[in-house]
């Protein structure tokens, strides 16, 4: 008898088998491994039936706290997925291929990659976009790593208003490396350009930033982008897709390379996981992009198809010379990225954003009504905003978890001194009426 | 196809978005906004449909066709795994990181946890991470928590080198490079393993870490693997293993055992979750005893009373690879996957894949060169040698068996096997299947010698033909203007 149904061999066909390949038993094909070297142990549960399976998923599941109300972001985000989104994507014609290595039968993910990087480049306002990264903390170590081989320097600034995340996953990325990295601490929730100033000079490779930041606050990079220029570096950008539905591009702003997370568009928040990241840049830099691209060209008869291309900066030909280790990266969540954008489209991603911010500034003005909470006046902010609580954060959002309400992501294990600060999400999938009484459970935990 | 930008008409939607309920913001100052709106497709719903559901009929896949692309471990992917994974959709990750916030995140940390124990368990490990996102994400992890190990011993300036065989996977020597060190790499000896004299005459005291495959991208297992991880470890260098071949011998032998120190797993191989397109993947990193200290954060640590936390600030760590905790969806249904499987049927997992190599090995030992002609484990490579006499490449075969509705294998690795020619059937196939594809084989190792040039000219079947990756690379047109 089978263990695994999905093993499809009978006993006979088994015996059939063996007796072709000239061995008495499977136990001979494992003959090579030395005996004393064969497992003495493995202790795996015995099986089940795929309903069993799923009962158990199921009760795992729910061992979650269901139906909390989201005003927490920080990378990921909680927004609408049309529901073309999983249906397309759900095609097992995409999501049981693998890597389009051979382009005359994989002209499907070829295609839609493509027109991923295509939507990529026209969201950034950049000239190239490879077909995806892991997630959006990986994209800025990746950016800055592209940026270190272009200018052959070994310094990275960064803002202190990035994402802790990604800063942790950058310094990761290149500790082992002869390489420094200089944190910039926010001021007021904000670069602060004059120490940037004084750090820049002709030994770093580039400077990286985010828009909208951590603490939600929206600046303009494009003179910054200038200075950066003029000291030889790059101005790497960390920027959210659908804020792009809105905000000046990192391609309109002089930035060189743009990074984000594509978790936002159409992928589920899946306790932080698959999403993707993006990378795009100035088309000089091409070749030192990581990871896969898709380039369009012609058949033999003339027809149009596409193809991964510029494959000799990767692993499996370069191998320690590559751009990048990157093998798989994330293309089903990509796939779904494309398929978000194509559904919302170009006016529906400008209403989209702009929804964003209509219920973020809502509940700002609500939220700031309340006795004791304030936000910094110079902050302009898209859909996530801080606000400075008469107490400390971390207490009050412990107690709203109770309520089933998320409140946001308070500060002080991020930044010193940012005890009272909380950060706070609102996107378009938040009513007015789910916001009143976020706002009233905030007062009412305020006041205790 | 036309590109669904070439469908686009101005103001047409594919999907209605809620109506605002709440006042019109005051705008920004126009400095921070766009000056035009992204140029994103303009379709409607159906069109949408249309469009990617006939572009996906534009892919050969595991569920349409037999797909024995070797090295990929492309099995059928069970879909309560698809079902099991979307039970987590609503869970925001940020929750587990607040004040707290454990408490409401049990079942998923739960999760974490103990698919951490089983594959620490399949592995022969003491603990695992599931951070890393794919397996190359989980290499690159490994080799830097071999770099925090001798760091940490006060030998990181001492520590250059990273040995790989000059069969192992290209992401290896990559991954080992990204982690800042340098590559010294062994070659194959005619027994189809690493050479073992020349890799005692590589050793020496720099050597950070030995990277190997087990078996290896020839399909073979080495029989000198603990007498290589003696020699590694005198050295003090740690053993790492590459886990992309574990499909071969769950329940068989554990690396653990054998003496490595570090392995990656890939979950989309080895445990049946579907490949995506390329991606998403997902590479937990399982370590010994030594090596916890430096393992990524937040860590997720298990109390007196059964309860999950989190770990976020331990001394020595190598701070974080990924945002979150790695491809959660992904390991959902790896975890399903085992669960579902059970003992037994993981161990029949491995021997039917052996099984299945070994017979479509011998069934084709007769039409193709086999350079290493031994007893396999989850794959096979020849080589296209004997079909180049007539002029007939790997290539060239390759695109005959599209022609016939078959994936092909992986031709040209591994780089040492001249024209390769790497299939790996898994043990989900039936032998109906196998035999099939076989015939297919046969027939394309008769047409290199009676007709090559039908194999030049295949595939004919498909949407487009052979296409110009030169003029690709030159024009580097990846994005479409307009």
């Amino acid at each position: 008898m089978n263990d695994s149904h999905y093993c499809p061999h009978t006993p006979e066909e088994i015996a059939e088998m063996l007796s072709v390949i000239g061995v008495a038993g499977v136990e001979d094909l494992f003959a090579p491994i030395p005996a004393e070297l064969r497992a003495k142990t493995f202790n795996i549960p015995p099986g089940m039936s795929e309903f069993e399976t799923y009962d158990r998923m199921k009760a795992i599941a729910g061992d979650n706290t269901q139906g909390i109300t989201h005003y927490i972001g920080g990378g990921f985000y909680d927004h609408i997925i049309p529901s073309v989104v999983d249906h397309l994507s759900g095609r097992a014609e995409f999501y049981t291929a693998y890597t389009p290595y051979q382009p005359e039968c994989s002209q499907g993910t070829l295609q839609a990659l493509f027109e991923y990087q295509t939507a990529i480049c026209r969201l950034t306002g950049l000239d190239v976009s490879n077909a995806s990264l892991y997630d959006g903390g990986t994209a800025c170590a990746e950016a800055a790593m592209m940026a270190l081989r272009v200018t052959g320097r070994n310094k990275i600034v960064v803002d202190g208003c990035v994402s802790p995340f990604s800063r942790q996953v950058l310094k990761t990325y290149l500790f082992n490396l002869d390489v420094e990295v200089v944190e910039i601490a926010p001021l007021d929730g904000l670069l602060n350009r004059t120490e940037l100033a004084a750090v820049l000079d002709d030994s770093v490779a580039a400077v990286l930033v985010q828009n909208p930041n951590f603490f939600g606050c929206i600046e303009d990079f494009t003179a910054l982008a200038g200075q950066v220029h003029s000291a030889g570096a790059l101005l790497i950008g960390s920027v959210y897709p659908i804020a792009l539905g809105m905000l000046k591009s990192p391609g309109e702003t002089g930035m060189d390379i743009a990074v984000g997370d594509g978790q936002c568009l159409g992928n589920p928040l899946s306790f932080g996981g698959p999403s993707f990241g993006f990378i795009a840049a100035a088309k000089k830099y091409i070749r030192n992009m990581p990871g896969r691209i898709v380039g369009e060209t012609v058949d033999r008869n003339g027809k149009r198809g596409y193809v991964l291309t510029l494959q000799a900066r990767e692993q499996h030909i370069k191998r320690h010379k590559a751009t990048s280790n990157i093998c798989s990266n994330q293309g089903l969540c990509a796939l779904r990225g494309l398929i978000f954008l194509s559904s919302v489209g170009k006016e529906g991603l400008a209403d989209l954003a702009r929804l964003n911010r209509d219920k973020a500034e809502y509940a700002k003005a609500q939220l700031t009504a309340i006795p004791g909470v304030t936000v910094l006046q110079t902050a302009v902010t898209f859909n996530e905003f801080t606000i400075f609580l008469p107490k400390s954060a971390d207490a009050v959002v412990a107690g709203l978890l109770d309520k089933g309400i998320a409140a946001g992501v308070p500060l002080g294990q991020y930044y010193d001194g940012s005890e009272n600060c909380l950060v706070v999400t609102v996107t378009e999938k938040r009513t007015k009426k789910e916001i009143d009484l976020f706002v009233k459970e905030l007062e009412v935990a305020l006041c205790n | 196809m036309q590109l669904i930008y070439e469908q686009s008409t101005p103001g047409r939607r594919g999907v209605k978005l809620p109506v605002s309920d709440v006042p019109a913001a005051t705008a920004l100052p126009t400095s921070l906004l766009r000056t035009e709106k992204a140029g994103l497709a303009e379709v409607s719903e159906l069109d949408l449909v249309r469009h990617f559901t006939n572009l996906s009929r534009r892919n050969y896949s595991v569920d349409t066709n037999f797909y024995p692309l070797g090295s990929c471990t492309m099995k059928y992917n069970a879909k309560v795994l698809e079902n099991a994974a979307s039970l987590f959709a609503p869970f925001h990750p940020m929750t587990a990181l607040l004040p707290g916030g454990g408490e409401f995140c049990q079942g998923s940390l739960g999760m974490l946890y103990d698919l951490g124990q089983l594959l620490a368990d399949i592995t022969g490990m003491d603990e695992v991470t599931t951070q890393p996102l794919a397996g190359a994400h989980g290499e690159m992890t490994g080799i830097m928590l071999v770099a925090a190990y001798h760091a940490a011993r006060g030998n990181k300036a001492k520590k250059k080198y990273v040995v790989v065989p000059d069969s192992s996977h290209g992401t290896n020597p990559a991954s080992a490079a990204i982690a800042g060190y340098e590559i010294i790499t062994v070659p194959t000896a005619s027994y189809g393993d690493m050479d073992l004299e020349l890799f005692k005459a590589a050793m020496n005291d720099e050597v950070a870490a030995v990277m190997m495959t087990c078996p290896n991208t020839l399909g073979l297992f080495n029989p000198h693997i603990k007498e290589i991880s003696d020699i590694a470890h005198s050295h003090d260098a740690l053993m790492y293993y590459d886990g992309a071949n574990l499909n071969a011998i769950m329940g068989k032998v554990k690396p653990g055992d054998v003496g490595f120190d570090v392995i990656h797993v890939n979950l989309h191989k080895t445990f049946g979750t579907p490949h995506g397109g390329g991606g998403p993947g997902s590479g937990p990193v399982g370590v010994k005893k030594a090596l916890i200290p430096f393992l990524p954060q937040p860590r997720i640590v298990m109390d007196d009373a059964g309860k999950l936390l989190l770990e976020t600030d331990k001394q020595g760590t190598i701070g974080r690879t990924a945002n979150f905790f790695g491809n959660f969806g992904v390991m959902a249904k790896a975890y399903a996957y085992i669960i579902m499987l059970g003992r037994e049927g993981l161990i029949q997992v491995s021997e039917q894949a052996v099984l299945n190599a070994n017979y479509i090995k011998e069934r084709l030992k007769p039409y193709y060169d086999l350079p290493y002609d031994m007893t396999c484990m989850h794959e096979c490579v020849f080589s296209a040698s004997k079909q180049l006499e007539h002029g007939v490449h790997a290539i060239d075969i390759a695109k005959f068996l599209i022609d016939r509705g078959y994936h092909p294998p992986t031709v040209y690795f591994p780089m040492i096997v001249k024209e390769a020619i790497m299939i790996e059937p898994t043990e989900t196939e039936s032998k109906a299947t196998m035999d099939a594809f076989i015939e297919v084989m046969i027939e394309a190792a008769k047409t290199a010698e009676s007709n090559p040039q039908a194999l030049h000219d295949a595939p004919l079947t498909m949407p487009i033909s052979r296409l110009d990756e030169t003029k690709a690379a030159r024009e580097q047109n990846v994005c479409c203007v307009g």
